[in-house]
């Protein structure tokens, strides 16, 4: 236990509440990392300040993370400003280094101190708790976090014993019965932790699990579909009893006996205690946060907004910004903490202060017109700042990168014609350019170069998306220009921009999820649609059955025949995966080809190789079959796929042994296992899909994308297994590093270690971790990595697996190569 | 894309191997050495040289095919390549022997040769006819699935069998618990297994009406059907794989025992020049 702050004594008693103290220079409310970092600057400093904690420990909500959880210190560039530690590492170690830290600059920390009020007076705010204590202060710093008031049960028996708000170590309970309840992420995690040793059901209000991370639901779905969590879906709690509880289901009513409800109902949103206070909210919106000046005060004087609240929910920036409010008190002037950083950023730019720099960026660059200082640092940190001279190239087509460009200085050329690069679209100062790598996941259209001396920025893909979600601007702007390019690109090339003006202006972005139909075969309606990104097969009925006539990857277009031929919708068009088209009206686009006759006959020339692929394909259903059968593998969304061919395939292994050998002993495939066809076999190895659903959430971000298009993961891994759930094709596996190997020829000639291929160095090793002394070890998963299929980008000739194969039996095939695989194999 | 082996690069080298027979047989065709061809001519120790130069080479597609990651030439190329330079010395090394043959170390190492070239042949027979006969035999399933498949076969049946009369139940437990997939090398290569626990309760089901009870002898004896099918399609591909590394276990030592005649070969050439 901490001592008490030694002034409690000192307190007098006024107007019916206690006032503790001198009046404080700041009081500071919640001790999360942002609140712990600022009371420990304000102690350094020796400015008077109380820290204000509604619990009786600090730092709750990470303090409330499941045992051993890690804790991540992302971004790692970012300098840590605090007089605290924190490094990443399980969440003891932190909560510990912070403990102690707290204790040896005898920062002034009151626990269960409940600030229920801050009322505004003459001389600053006064700060009152559940407990009746009073606090007066001259700023306030508001550092509680979006965790908020945790929901309790509020049925009859909801404060029974049984019931419980959090789980600290799921290990501590065996062989009970015990219910979750809730449907986020925490009540997802508890379940499926307590199951491993105990029997659990979960109790999900709605039909679904909607509010959970893709990680989380995946887990969630493979544990109620293998029984080991049994739930209980639109359900609710009528009564908590001593022994169990009493849920309203669809079914009627229904009891369940247990021993234990683990409720995780989620927090309400402090946003009424906020605005009680005085602070203003920019809309109804209830994700919205309040806005704050680049000294994080609110519009409210003197009080001061920091961490998740004020936007930033990483421990780092939340603990740089708690020492940076201080320190302002205190009347130091210090630059942010990734001023440095944006120093050195800007140098390629010349020598100018990056207030400047960024006032600039506003001011040139209408995408990022709109952000407010703090959020454009922080894209501007991520992002990488190239000067690049006159015909340098940016890119080149057929890259697989997938970073956004914007031009802060110069000019550039989009070569618009393969053969002939002299063919350039000029964009300027402003613009924008790679915004299709960021949309379809697809390799380079086109190959981009400087056509003066110039100057870009060039942002990560997760930081634009991010973007994109949460600033409108960003999205509308992005959206009306790359509708404009991806027309001009894939459907018009030629056409000047002036004519498509009302064709961009009537277009629709519209999505599908995997199995929709864009359209159906009957239907009235002449729109096109041009796939941005995703897949679609092409399909008709045939004597009562379907046909799959062909498969349609992003970048092409759809629904001309309708237009050219003026007549119901000729076949039905199913979306592969999730795809993203651009709907173009009918009308808008005749218009577009009365006035341009290259464009008329090349769409009418499409139109005619089609009418004859349809025909062949409609002749030879066993071909429309195969590329069903590839669709509903989910190898639509691949971009680089194993197929083996059964009729080559002398199951020698090969290709796996090929696989372990080049990866430390681990083979990522597994040949035998996965679904045939007609000859076609899909294994259980990486697709390197278009939108990798492993990279989605990887918390230290080690997923990447190779320029060839591998998917990769790099050694920041902190092996917490995120990718391997959210990985429908079961691809990722957890492994330790891998062993030394011993020769081929010592094997060979003496029998030393394993046999090529062989994974008994992995096997051993991992056996007596579990084994060691004969007891059950603490399964270390810091220890372990993930690891899939890099394509062996790293290994001199490409894929192993194929380069291994002696009969020709394995291919890497991408999905442009459908249609040939399709009328080969039949 | 898939390419067979066969017609790998156009057949790249098929094309080799051609010419490296044709130009063989036009040198040993308008050679007229002293005497009756015979590998002590000058066109004799080309050929031999090149001859054993072959054969070392696809001896080192062993090792070859075991190391990884290494260059960027295919495995298919080595395998394509091992195929029509293995075919090809047939012809250069009965030139270089200039059909002189005796019982002497020389042509046992000529046979031998002849003996691995032949297993090769009868491999590659098998690597061309067996894939596509595997994956019809397993109709888009692993042997894995299979196996499971049986074994929950085998667990109803199991707990039908504690339903009927003893004899039934002995005959099911027979099929349960003793049937055998595999085994020996002649077990793996049968596929109508005589004494096989499966079918002979399947005959006794079907022969013993009214011992037990209808519906229960009728879901018995769709199950026991349904192992025996199971059984056959587990057996046939058994066979199969067998057979693909059967051949090895002959092409493999043949190999080291021509490489070993090899050396005897030249050392004795050398020795008794």
């Amino acid at each position: 236990m901490r001592s008490q702050p030694t002034f409690r004594q000192t307190a007098k008693k006024g107007l019916g509440v206690l006032f503790l103290g001198e009046r404080l220079k700041v009081a500071i409310v919640g001790s999360g990392p942002a609140g712990l970092s600022a009371a420990a600057h304000a102690a350094h400093l020796g400015m008077s300040h109380a820290l204000l904690e509604r619990a009786d420990h600090a730092s709750d909500t990470i303090y409330k993370y499941q045992k051993g959880k890690f804790v991540m210190a992302t971004p790692d560039i970012l300098p840590l400003r605090s007089d605290l530690s924190f490094m990443a590492g399980r969440r003891e170690e932190v909560l510990d280094a912070w403990d102690q830290g707290l204790d040896s600059c005898r920062a002034n920390v009151h626990y269960n101190s409940d600030v229920t009020k801050i009322d505004r007076t003459s001389e600053g705010f006064q700060l009152h708790t559940a407990g009746g204590e009073a606090f007066e202060a001259e700023n306030v710093i508001l550092s509680i976090g979006l965790q908020g008031n945790i929901n309790k049960m509020r049925c009859e028996g909801g404060d029974l014993p049984l019931v419980q708000y959090q789980l600290d170590d799921p290990e501590e309970y065996e062989n009970e019965t015990i219910v979750v309840i809730g449907a986020g992420d925490a009540a997802i995690e508890n379940a499926v932790a307590l199951s491993a040793q105990n029997t659990v059901f979960i109790i999900n209000r709605r039909a679904e699990f909607a509010r959970a991370k893709q990680g989380n639901l995946s887990l969630i779905l493979s544990a109620i579909d293998k029984g080991a969590v049994q739930c209980y879906y639109e359900s609710n709690p009528l009564k908590v009893e001593p022994d169990g509880i009493v849920l309203d289901t669809p079914d009627g009513e229904v009891t369940v006996k247990c021993n234990r409800i683990i409720a995780r109902m989620g927090a309400s949103p402090p946003r009424r205690f906020v605005e009680a206070c005085g602070v203003e909210f920019p809309s109804e919106d209830p994700k919205v946060l309040p806005e704050v000046s680049p000294t994080y005060e609110s519009n409210v004087p003197g009080l001061y907004i920091v961490g998740a609240l004020a936007g930033y929910p990483l421990i780092k920036q939340a603990m740089n910004q708690g020492y940076e409010v201080v320190a302002y008190l205190n009347g130091d002037d210090i630059p942010p903490a990734d001023e440095p950083l944006l120093i050195e950023k800007f140098q390629a730019i010349g020598d100018v202060a990056v207030s400047d720099v960024l006032t600039s960026i506003r001011e040139t660059i209408p995408v990022f017109s709109e952000l407010n200082t703090l959020l454009l640092r922080e894209v501007m940190l991520e992002s990488e700042v190239h000067a690049v001279r006159q015909g340098e190239d940016i890119f080149q087509r057929n890259d697989y990168s997938s970073t956004f460009y914007t031009i802060f200085a110069g000019h550039v050329g989009i070569q618009i014609n393969e053969d002939d690069p002299s063919q350039v679209v000029e964009l300027k100062e402003g613009a924008f350019f790679g915004e299709m790598g960021l949309i379809s996941g697809r390799r380079r259209t086109a190959t981009v170069v400087a056509l003066t001396d110039c100057v870009v920025f060039e942002t990560p893909r997760r930081t634009m998306l991010k973007l994109i979600q949460s600033v409108e601007s960003v999205k509308r702007i992005l959206d009306k220009t790359s509708i404009l390019r991806q027309i001009q690109t894939h459907l018009t090339p030629g056409v000047p921009a002036e004519d498509l003006e009302d064709l961009v202006d009537s277009a629709e972005i519209q999505n599908f999820k995997a199995g929709d139909a864009i359209f159906s075969q009957g239907d009235t309606g002449n729109h096109m649609h041009l796939i941005r990104s995703g897949s679609c097969t092409v399909s008709t009925r045939v004597g009562g059955r379907e046909v799959v006539l062909s498969y349609v990857p992003a970048g092409n277009y759809i629904g001309e025949m309708a237009l050219l031929s003026n007549m119901p919708r000729s076949a039905t068009v199913k979306a592969a995966n999730n795809t993203e088209t651009i709907c173009l009206s009918g009308e808008d686009f005749s218009a577009v080809m009365a006035k341009n006759n290259i464009l008329r006959n090349s769409i009418e020339a499409k139109f005619r190789a089609r009418l004859r692929q349809n025909e062949q394909m409609a002749a030879r259903p066993e071909a429309g079959n195969i590329i069903q059968f590839l669709v509903e593998q989910g190898v639509g969304e691949a971009t680089d796929v194993l197929l083996i061919d059964e009729t080559l395939c002398v199951h020698c292994d090969n290709c796996e042994k090929a696989c372990a050998e080049t990866h430390g002993g681990l083979s990522r495939l597994d040949r035998e296992a996965g679904p045939s066809f007609a000859s076609i076999h899909v294994p259980t190895s990486c697709r390197h899909c278009q939108h990798p659903h492993c990279m989605a959430d990887c918390p230290p971000d080690a997923i990447h994308r190779a320029p060839d298009g591998e998917v990769f993961i790099d050694d920041s891994c902190i092996g917490c297994g995120n990718c391997e759930n959210n990985c429908p094709y079961g691809v990722i596996q957890l492994a330790s590093p891998p062993k030394e190997k011993s020769s081929l020829l010592s094997w060979l000639l003496f029998g030393k270690g394993s046999a090529p291929g062989e994974e008994a160095s992995y096997e051993a090793g991992l056996l007596a971790e579990r084994t060691k002394n004969g007891e059950k070890q603490e399964k270390d998963l810091s220890s372990k990595k993930a690891v899939k299929c890099d394509m062996c980008k790293d290994v001199e000739g490409g894929a192993s697996c194929v380069n291994a194969c002696p009969t020709g039996a394995a291919a890497r095939v991408s999905p442009e190569k459908f249609m040939d695989i399709a009328m080969l194999n039949q | 894309m898939h390419e067979s082996l066969l017609i790998y690069r156009n057949m790249r080298y098929l094309k080799i191997s051609l010419v490296l027979v044709l130009v063989t047989g036009l040198l040993y065709a308008f050679h007229s050495p002293v005497g009756s061809p015979n590998g002590g001519t000058w066109l004799g120790y080309t050929l031999g040289t090149l001859a054993a130069g072959i054969m070392v080479w696809l001896s080192w597609f062993g090792i070859r095919k075991r190391s990884f990651g290494g260059p960027a030439m295919r495995m298919e190329d080595w395998a394509s390549a091992h195929v029509y330079l293995g075919l090809a010395l047939v012809v250069v090394s009965t030139f270089h022997s200039g059909f002189q043959f005796g019982i002497n170390i020389h042509t046992l190492l000529y046979f031998l040769m002849m003996f691995v070239v032949l297993s090769g042949v009868v491999g590659l027979y098998f690597y061309i006819r067996f894939p596509k006969m595997l994956a019809e035999n397993r109709a888009g399933l692993t042997t894995d699935i299979m196996l499971t498949q049986i074994s929950e076969l085998d667990r109803e049946l199991s707990d039908f069998a504690l339903t009927v009369d003893d004899e039934t139940a002995k005959a099911v437990y027979e099929a349960v618990h003793n049937t055998k997939i595999g085994g020996n090398l002649i077990n793996q290569l049968t596929l109508y297994v005589a004494d096989c626990p499966t079918m002979a309760a399947r005959m006794f089901v079907e022969q013993s009406d009214g011992v037990c009870d209808e519906s229960t002898r009728r879901k018995l004896l769709t199950r026991l059907t349904k192992k025996e099918g199971l059984l056959s399609r587990i057996r046939k591909d058994v066979k199969l794989r067998c057979l693909l590394q059967l051949w090895l276990y002959i092409h493999v030592p043949f190999t080291f025992a021509t490489l070993a005649a090899l050396v005897a070969h030249i050392v004795v050439v050398f020795y008794y020049w």
